[in-house]
């Protein structure tokens, strides 16, 4: 087991400083930051001036051991376009970015379970027929199209909630949440349905082939056939055992969720790490965008190396071996 | 402030320069600018200071920054000052921005998307502005290689020969790519400048009517009578539908036989190819703060990297006697005669074709009938001015 656990440990490592060495060799290729910095009417002058005083003028394996060992001890940098610490700018923006990743996931994994189920059990009723039919447009529409119809039918036509931003927030210790007033769940609601709605058809396609697939098997027409209660046999057996894959996949699917919420950020103007990111990107501030590709990869590696963990902790098999 | 000799264009070329208090940046330690290499805030980056109409109230950056009227501002009485707040809301994407003034949320829209000018228009809730930006859209064309980099003639330049430059000016159709490409948001025009700046003239702003035939005959008389091979950079990020702008031009040039490849990609990357002069033929744009064809001079015409000039010339050009007389226009005091070198200065740059202008960009404003928010040529538009609608 401890012997596993290093393994993946080291592994995840490795991974980190991959992704860390990639994106840095990138950096190369998104512009030059003096444009952002010095604007369009600078001297050459001044912009090699100031490109060797940002050290980019030094080989790339030197500008990336001292990258590292300056991340190692904790510091991100001072991003070029806002002038700030990225640590603070980050910690500033990641509450929303959360916040907006937790309530789709909610709502992705709550419908997703429900409408799965449902449309298992009923599943030649003429609703199931038409969940199926318009999860296939929640697969098929990219998520901006998703947003921006929504944005145009209850923001423009409707008028019942705000098209951007995030509302009004409160400041709780370091935490800025949106979710403590009326104005924030009616600026989250249209953002967290854009973004959870792919994962809610995914999750609910699962649910019911892997329903289907248990109501099929045997232990479940053995308990019918000794009388046991429909309800009984979908909720207390089928359903547990359709769970299983279920939970894997919700689990991976939240790393995807905080990092691919830049679109949905973008379109709503929601001011999290996402729109941070491509903000960033648009003024070459390479500080900011290692900082935000870092924490991604971090993100998704942890995630990673918990789900391989309970794995051995759930099957027994792998402990052996 | 010193200056190195006399100046004519002296205010002009402070507009972008903008006055701390001497005792207030000695105070807070802000007397310089912030140190990008050295990790640590500036005083200044998030404190105001200043004698404007308005003072920061709060700023949280990419999401709400409002402004409130500065009771002790010097102008009080010389302008309207009918609104006393402002809430500056960025909103990335266009469609969403345009959701947000449609339902209401906000009042004024600076950042008009190009498509949806023409629906806004007709739309009676809404209050429509239009107005010439300070900003012209130009090609640049490298002149000074011995052969091109990206291109398929070898061992000779053809955007050296003035015959190909003129048939590619006359293969240009820039009204067609004001109706089609602009929507009607363009000044086609034939001079890198618009028309409030000075040293801008009718004469020079007039463009060819498209010829094929001319352009085919030009091309052939310089030995090209196939046409060539040619790639465009552009920038798809920076502006107004630069890279539809770009795909028209490629299209132009096709019907003469000159095959261009339109490469397309963010500004960030597009302008460090300008600044190093990494492109044979470029779509870009330039605005004029001064108000002045010197900034021109200096940044386009000159010889590229000498004296501190020429920085964004990626053209190659380099004329002796240009040069002295663009740096002439720094410290001459006579006007007539400063007025008579611009001229001069144009004549050659019109005739030289290095560049091949396209158009001037049209700015609109799109607000609730309440307000009447003048277009500012710099897109920075001035709230003093502004004027609410009573009914």
């Amino acid at each position: 087991m401890l012997v596993h656990l290093l393994r993946r440990l080291g592994q995840s490592v490795l991974v980190l400083l991959a992704v860390s060495f990639i994106s840095f060799l990138v950096f190369r290729h998104i512009g030059d930051p003096t444009i952002s910095l010095l604007g369009e009417d600078a001297t050459i002058a001044d912009r090699t001036a100031l490109i060797s005083q940002l050290g980019f003028d030094r080989p790339v394996p030197e500008q990336y051991v001292r990258y590292l060992g300056n991340v190692l001890q904790g510091d991100l940098g001072v991003s070029y376009r806002l002038k700030r610490p990225v640590a603070e700018l980050i910690a500033e923006r990641l509450p929303a970015t959360l916040e907006l990743a937790l309530v789709a996931a909610v709502f992705a994994v709550t419908g997703g379970v429900a409408l799965g189920v449902y449309t298992a059990i009923r599943r030649d009723s003429a609703v199931s027929r038409a969940i199926m039919t318009v999860s296939l447009v929640g697969v098929s529409l990219p998520t901006f199209l998703i947003g921006i119809g929504l944005i145009y039918l209850f923001a423009v036509e409707l008028r019942w909630l705000p098209s951007f931003g995030r509302g009004e927030t409160v400041q709780l210790g370091a935490w800025n949440t949106g979710l403590l007033t009326a104005s924030g769940w009616a600026s989250l609601i249209l953002p967290a349905l854009t973004l959870g709605l792919y994962k809610l058809t995914l999750i609910m396609r699962l649910v019911r082939a892997e329903m289907l697939e248990v109501l099929r098997s045997d232990y479940i027409r053995f308990g019918r056939a000794r009388g046991l209660r429909e309800r009984d046999l979908h909720y207390g057996h089928a359903l547990r055992n359709t769970l299983i894959p279920v939970i894997t996949i919700t689990g991976l699917q939240i790393g995807s969720l905080i990092a691919f919420a830049i679109v949905t950020e973008t379109v709503f103007q929601w001011p999290g790490v996402g729109l941070l990111f491509i903000s960033s990107i648009q003024g070459v501030d390479v500080p900011v965008v290692a900082a935000y590709l870092m924490l991604i990869a971090l993100l998704y590696v942890t995630i990673n190396l918990v789900v391989d963990l309970l794995y051995v902790l759930v099957d027994p098999r792998l402990r052996k071996s | 402030m010193k200056t190195k000799g006399p100046n004519l264009i002296f205010p002009n070329n402070l507009t972008n320069l903008f006055i701390m208090s001497e005792a207030w940046s000695k105070a807070n330690k802000a007397e310089t600018s912030q140190d990008v290499a050295n990790k640590t805030e500036n005083f200044a980056t998030r404190n105001v200071n200043g004698t404007g109409p308005y003072t920061l109230a709060s700023r949280e950056v990419d999401t709400r920054t409002v402004l409130k009227q500065f009771p002790q501002y010097w102008g009080r009485g010389q302008f309207p000052l009918e609104v006393t707040e402002l809430v500056y809301l960025p909103i990335k994407s266009p469609a969403t921005r345009v959701a947000a003034l449609l339902s209401g949320e906000v009042d004024f829209l600076q950042d008009l998307p190009a498509q949806d000018v023409a629906r806004l228009k007709a739309d009676n809730r809404l209050h429509i502005t239009e107005g010439p930006e300070n900003r012209s859209i130009f090609l640049g064309l490298n002149v000074g290689a011995k052969e091109l980099k990206y291109g398929d003639v070898k061992g000779k330049n053809p955007l050296a020969d003035p015959k190909v430059r003129e048939a590619m000016n006359l293969a240009i159709d820039r009204d067609a790519i004001k109706t089609a490409v602009m929507r009607g948001q363009s000044i086609p025009s034939g001079i890198i400048a618009p028309r409030f700046v000075n040293g801008y003239e009718k004469a020079f702003a007039a463009y060819p009517k498209p010829n094929v035939a001319q352009a085919k005959k030009l091309l052939a008389d310089a030995g090209y009578p196939n046409g060539f091979g040619l790639t465009l950079h552009t920038p798809n990020d920076r502006y107004v539908n630069d890279e539809a702008i770009s795909t028209a031009i490629s299209g132009f040039l096709g019907r003469i036989g000159i095959k261009t490849t339109v490469v397309a990609r963010p500004i960030a990357l597009h302008s460090t190819a300008i600044n190093q002069a990494d492109t044979d033929f470029y779509l870009f744009g330039w605005g004029v703060p001064t108000y002045d064809s010197a900034y021109i001079f200096d940044y386009l015409v000159h010889t590229r990297g000498k004296d501190g000039r020429g920085p964004t010339n990626a053209t190659g050009y380099s004329n002796p006697d240009i040069d002295a007389k663009i740096v002439s226009l720094a410290s001459e005091s006579d006007k007539a005669k400063r007025d008579a070198t611009i001229k001069a200065i144009w004549q050659t740059v019109q005739q030289e074709r290095f560049y091949i202008p396209l158009h001037d960009q049209v700015l609109t404003y799109a607000s609730t009938p309440k307000f009447d928010i003048p277009v500012s040529p710099e897109n920075t538009p001035f709230f003093k001015f502004v004027k609410v609608v009573k009914k």
